[in-house]
């Protein structure tokens, strides 16, 4: 353990103090072979189609009801990874502390992250820290690389007409847990934070033609869905009985005047898999970790003929007859029809 | 009538043309997220109304508030819709970034910790609302008061909504019913709307915020003008599980205890007679300078949230909307608020 309880200026001199900071707090949580060189750079095996991504954790708190940054900062981009199919293998993380940052929130922090990384398959070969000024803050980067198995091709833009919706769990959590934290409403809801990666590998193992995965972060499910049907073009038509939410959030919700469909989760995937495949799925999906809640929750629709792919035209746009290139659709537990866009304006803290 | 039975009878009608007014900004949202206009006959029209308090303030309330944050030793305490919504140079988003104190709370009692860890700065809550909200300002004056707390203050923009009502009517509105907002009623009682549906021969619906609720009110707005055409001027209570005649008398008595009714000014429809609440004059030293926040400017002249609060025009009809004046880059109120007529359109592609 270091001898002092927070975190000063000299700790990021790149001197003693640097390497003590280094060694005792990094080193111990990510030991593994290509770390302890402590070379220059990285140097791994691997060969075939690379996926890489990389995403910063800014959230506060760095301690929350369900996870913390570290957790949060694997799965994010873990996640990421996924998405494409690829197979998640290493990952690098840069830390920026603020002054003042408590040595065993740090510690906490760090061991969460590699204990996440462990679960996720994933090692950690490289890593950077930087102190700043500021008033005990912690931000952290992560860059991922995974590698994508042979005949694997997920996408945006594959949805096809017929196909099936589908999500790996109730929507909103991480988002109500964080805002939950930071307006001091008391609740237990916690966050979903969680790595997806058995979900993925039970569905491409299972020979699920899957056509397309993303997880569900910023923005929310209806944000997301509306990207996927511009990418495609075709419109996805949802049942807002079938979407998942937890009565917790949905009361979080209803205090709030939030909207669940807008809201950020960061352990939750939406799947576009052919339609006779949905039952199958969604099996696969509920004996996965983290994947208990699933559901199938619409289906993607042929948008109507000459409707340009993406349409973004706004203001008596659309008809009744036949759907719009692009367009989400919500079925209402009343029986109307509500037609939802991307998430407008912020209002809201970040929450990773 | 069951909630089939309803939607069968509000699909099939076929009665006179219907324009009703849902006339709170809650009803807007809650009518386009459960895709109610399309549940409805051609011939039974949804108009939205005045009903989204930040939308209808007038653009001088929002400058005060961004010379108090720009002004060293202050804070300006607000709920988030007000923040982007444009004053006549800048929103309180924009003072922030050059430097103002703002700070964004759900809950206006989280000025008080704030106060108390730092007495060297005024904290002013931007306390905007309708009858819903004025008896947690009341209990706000009331809290300042006992515990002596000389560092908070309230910037109001308060307005009631029979003055706005009877002006809409009063100006020959093309409004054969309103769906009356239930928030409101649970505290004025429905009572409130009694006069003015007999006054003007309209009937009223109180309506709670679901999908069933608003249609159930709907229902029975429609079924009173088929029945007694040419004049219905019943008010209805839709929502009896939390609204009564009389509504929550104990809020009424707290927010006449710190509040005066007053005249006030609209966005886009100038002075309105017995429309708003001023801090009563024995309570000036809580007031941070709402009195006399009359003027009203328009960034963009061809912005129509005038017509739009009034159910003239819907916001689809406005020649900006969608094209200069998206929820992104708002020109008015109406388009920046998650309760304003031209935001939910937008968003919800209401058309």
């Amino acid at each position: 353990m270091l001898q002092t309880a927070r975190i000063t200026m000299e700790h990021g001199s790149g001197g003693q103090a640097t390497g003590e900071l280094i060694g005792e707090i990094f080193a111990s949580a990510f030991d593994n072979d290509v770390l302890d060189r402590m070379e220059d750079s990285a140097v791994v095996p691997g060969s075939g189609r690379i996926a890489v991504t990389t995403d910063s954790f800014v959230v506060t708190p760095l301690v929350f009801r369900g996870g913390d940054i570290g957790r949060l900062s694997v799965c994010g981009t873990v996640n990421d990874l996924l998405m494409r199919g690829a197979v998640p293998k290493y990952l690098t993380c840069g830390f920026i502390l603020e002054e003042g940052l408590e040595v065993s929130l740090l510690q906490r922090v760090v061991d969460s992250l590699a204990k996440t990384a462990k679960e996720a398959g994933v090692s950690i070969i490289a890593g950077d820290t930087k102190v700043i000024e500021g008033n005990g803050g912690l931000y952290i980067n992560t860059t991922g690389v995974g590698f994508v198995p042979d005949g694997v091709e997920i996408s945006a833009a594959n949805a096809q007409a017929g196909d099936a919706v589908l999500v790996s769990g109730t929507m909103g959590d991480h988002h109500a847990a964080i805002l939950g934290e930071r307006l001091n409403i008391e609740s237990d809801i916690e966050s979903d934070c969680a790595p997806l990666g058995e979900i993925v590998r039970g569905l491409l193992d299972g020979g699920i033609e899957v056509r397309t995965l993303r997880d569900v972060t910023r923005g929310g499910l209806a944000t997301v869905l509306k990207e996927l049907a511009a990418a495609s073009g075709k419109c996805f038509m949802l049942e807002e009985n079938a979407v998942p939410v937890s009565p917790k959030v949905r009361d979080f919700c209803g205090l709030l005047g939030l909207d669940p469909l807008y809201m950020g989760n960061e352990g939750k995937l939406v799947a576009v898999v052919p339609g006779e495949q949905a039952e199958r799925a969604l099996e696969i999906m509920r004996n996965a970790r983290y994947g208990s809640g699933a559901a199938v929750i619409g289906k993607v629709l042929e948008a109507k003929e000459g409707a340009g792919a993406g349409s973004a035209d706004r203001g008596g746009a659309g008809s009744a007859e036949g759907f719009e290139a692009g367009e989400l659709l919500m079925r209402t537990e009343i029986g109307g029809i509500r037609r939802l866009t991307v998430l407008q304006g912020e209002g809201l803290p970040r929450i990773c | 009538m069951n909630l089939e039975e309803i939607k069968k009878y509000l699909k099939e009608y076929n009665g006179p043309e219907l324009k009703i007014m849902e006339v709170c900004g809650s009803h807007t949202g809650a009518i386009a997220k459960n895709g109610i206009p399309g549940l409805l006959s051609d011939r039974i029209h949804l108009i939205s109304g005045p009903g989204c308090p930040v939308c209808v303030t007038p653009s001088s309330y929002i400058d005060r508030l961004i010379d108090l944050c720009l002004t060293p030793g202050n804070c300006v305490v607000t709920f988030g819709d007000l923040i982007r919504v444009p004053g006549s140079r800048m929103s309180l988003q924009q003072a922030s970034g050059r430097g103002g104190n703002v700070r964004m709370v759900y809950s206006p009692m989280d000025i008080f910790p704030m106060a108390h860890k730092d007495p060297d700065t005024t904290f002013v809550f931007a306390a905007v609302g309708f009858e819903t909200t004025a008896p947690v300002y009341a209990l706000m004056a009331q809290q300042i008061l006992e515990d002596h707390i000389e560092n908070v203050k309230l910037l109001t923009a308060l307005r009631t909504m029979p003055g706005i009502i009877d002006r809409l009517c009063a100006q020959g509105a093309d409004i054969q019913g309103f769906l009356a907002p239930g928030h409101v009623a649970v505290v004025t009682g429905s009572k409130v709307f009694e006069p003015l549906a007999a006054k003007y021969s309209i009937p009223f619906g109180v309506a709670g915020f679901t999908g069933a609720q608003i249609l159930t009110a709907l229902c029975g707005i429609v079924m009173a003008c088929e029945r007694m055409q040419g004049g219905c001027s019943r008010v209805m209570n839709f929502y009896p599980s939390v609204v009564t005649r009389e509504g929550n008398t104990e809020a009424q008595k707290l927010v006449d205890r710190y509040f005066d009714r007053s005249d006030a000014v609209w966005r886009g429809m100038g002075m309105v007679p017995d429309s708003g609440r001023l801090l009563r004059g024995e309570f000036a030293q809580l007031d941070a300078g709402s009195r006399g926040l009359n003027e009203d400017h328009k960034i963009n002249a061809g912005c129509c949230c005038d017509k739009v609060l009034m159910g003239r025009m819907k916001p689809t009809q406005c020649p900006l909307f969608g094209k200069v004046c998206s929820p992104l880059r708002p020109q008015g109120a109406c388009m920046v608020s998650t309760e304003g007529n031209c935001y939910t359109y937008y968003v919800n592609h209401r058309e």
